[in-house]
């Protein structure tokens, strides 16, 4: 097949001119970055954004009297509502600022599962990223509570029959991923969601991947969690998001103690600041909340709807061109999925496609990309992992193909 | 591309797809699991020890073609070696493979020297020391599996 018509809705030539990084040269050849998955580049505008604060307006937040720490709250608070609007939240409270998305896990895990007891069931799946895995078996392992894992089929689809029948009035909390790192499956959250919730389970959704491919509206999803991370949205690191309903995040213990997450303390007795605050303890990653308030500002201009056509055609595009490679194996078959290329080659290890790729300027990742159970069924130590983002081209694509060309005739 | 070239020689293509003392090995008195987190390789090497010298040696184990050939070559060579032969041969690899050898004299490794390439590739280094440190850890004899990280 010929490539398709380049996307009419995004000018990708003039985005690229946003990203200082992909005008990089590495090894003598032009930058052809696909492992948006582990991270995304970042826009002109978040590095300039978070330079600005520094720059001009650095100061503590939510406890000075003076011009700079208004300016830095107004800033930083005014990056919650961006966050609010972003995934669609009831109320800004819900939007609690943290690490990224494996501290998002750790704080439900932590604090919701101090209401965990033995012979309580936690409901997770084969295509969980090792951080929506092992908090839960911390937590099992703390609490008596069972750890069940809903299999995936060899497309790298979700069992929904099993997932069903694993549901029952023991399970107290499901966490599933929205978009599969691995694989690049969507999950089909809506309908997972009413049935949790038909069992009386809370959901936390992984939406470490979605973020950045997906709409995402946690009121129309009705799920109780949604954590993600900055890094991944084109923000910076260090700097990520957990929202959960409001009902639920009152009754939760805090999780950490600290400065922030106070309203009085004394020796005898210390009362808990109101959400989201309670969850804050200490002073936070001030520029890295104002830089993802950035990356969204840049996201939703662009608009989800010409971000997700754009990176369907070079998904389809590239599978199809991966396809025609013989020896070729695509790990995630999934109908329904996006941004993901995940791939062996026979005869030649990931890791060694991955340094001839690198040869030819492409990144990709070669491992088992945090999911140690997804290779083991699909029976591989590893794979590779091309990843997209609105910012990638057909042309970078045909340089990826031609990547893998070139391993097998080294290899030859 | 040459420097690629240079890792990737046809030699160790060959050992990779053909590796020497490959499969388990009957009677060994010496065993260790190595482990490359990054790239989950894994070998395990048996060893036949006796009076200091190693009689006979062999691996197993899924890898990148660095680590599987690296494997291969290490095997062939340590044949007959006493173990103090076998731990400055070590010493002498890794100098090669990270290229910090050039100052002292060269000592010649034979055959292993077709993994000096792996010098350009710093993330590579790990790959190919891989069955060395696994080595070493059976001749220590250390019952945790050796991990690269
Ligand atoms: C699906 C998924 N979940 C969780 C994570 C962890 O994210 P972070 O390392 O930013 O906490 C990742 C990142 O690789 C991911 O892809």
């Amino acid at each position: 097949m010929n490539a398709p018509m380049p996307n009419l809705m995004l000018d990708v030539a003039r985005l690229r001119m946003d990203f200082p990084i992909l005008s990089q040269m590495v090894h003598g050849k032009p930058l052809v970055y696909l492992d948006n998955a582990a991270t995304t580049q970042k826009p002109r505008a978040v590095i300039d954004c978070m330079a600005n604060y520094y720059a001009e307006y650095n100061a503590n937040i939510h406890r000075g009297v003076h011009i700079l720490s208004q300016q830095a709250t107004d800033a930083y608070e005014g990056a919650r509502e961006k966050v609010r609007r972003f995934i669609n939240a009831a109320r800004r409270e819900e939007v609690i600022f943290v690490r990224g998305t494996t501290e998002a896990i750790n704080l439900v895990a932590s604090s919701y599962g101090q209401r965990l007891w033995p012979g309580n069931e936690i409901l997770i799946t084969e295509m969980e990223h090792h951080s929506n895995i092992v908090p839960w078996q911390l937590l099992c392992e703390r609490s008596g509570a069972v750890l069940r894992v809903t299999p995936i089929s060899d497309a790298g689809e979700l069992c929904l029959d099993e997932f069903e029948r694993q549901l029952g009035p023991a399970t107290r909390l499901v966490a599933v991923t929205h978009l599969s790192n691995a694989l690049g499956s969507i999950n089909p959250l809506r309908r997972l969601i009413e049935l949790a919730h038909g069992v009386g389970a809370v959901v936390l959704v992984d939406g470490a991947q979605a973020v950045a491919h997906l709409p995402v509206d946690v009121q129309a999803l009705d799920c109780d969690f949604y954590a993600f991370s900055g890094h991944k949205l084109y923000g910076p690191t260090g700097i990520g998001v957990l929202y959960g309903k409001a009902a639920l995040l009152d009754a939760m213990p805090p999780w950490q103690g600290g400065g922030d997450m106070i309203r009085e303390v004394s020796f005898a007795k210390t009362t808990y600041n109101d959400l989201p605050f309670k969850f804050e303890a200490g002073t936070p990653h001030i520029a890295g909340g104002i830089g993802l308030g950035a990356a969204i500002d840049y996201v939703s201009k662009l608009g989800q709807p010409a971000i997700a056509a754009h990176e369907h055609d070079l998904l389809s595009y590239a599978s199809e061109q991966a396809r025609a490679i013989p020896g070729l194996r695509l790990i995630g078959t999934a109908r329904e999925k996006a941004s993901i290329l995940s791939f062996t080659v026979a005869g030649i290890h990931p890791h060694d496609v991955g340094t001839i790729l690198d040869d030819a300027g492409v990144a990709v990742r070669a491992g088992h990309h945090c999911t140690m159970p997804v290779m083991t069924h699909f029976g591989v130590p590893a794979t590779v992992r091309a990843s997209f983002s609105f910012y990638n081209t057909i042309e970078e694509v045909d340089v990826l193909i031609h990547g893998i060309r070139r391993a097998q005739e080294v290899f030859g | 591309m040459s420097e690629l070239r240079d890792l990737y020689q046809e030699l160790i293509v060959d050992h990779y797809r053909r590796p020497h003392n490959y499969g388990p090995l009957v009677g060994a008195n010496r065993h260790a699991e190595g482990f490359n987190p990054l790239c989950g390789d894994r070998l395990t090497l048996s060893l036949n020890v006796v009076d200091g010298m190693i009689k006979e040696l062999r691996f197993e184990g899924v890898g990148c073609a660095i680590s599987t050939a690296s494997a291969s070559l290490m095997t062939d060579a340590l044949k007959g070696k006493t173990e103090a032969q076998a731990e400055a041969m070590f010493q002498h690899f890794q100098a090669l493979v990270t290229g910090t050898d050039k100052a002292e004299a060269p000592v010649s490794l034979g055959k292993l020297e077709v993994l000096a390439g792996v010098r350009e590739f710093p993330v590579r280094v790990k790959c190919a020391t891989l069955a060395w440190h696994t080595l070493l850890a059976a001749l220590h004899s250390v019952k945790q599996p050796v991990s690269t990280e």
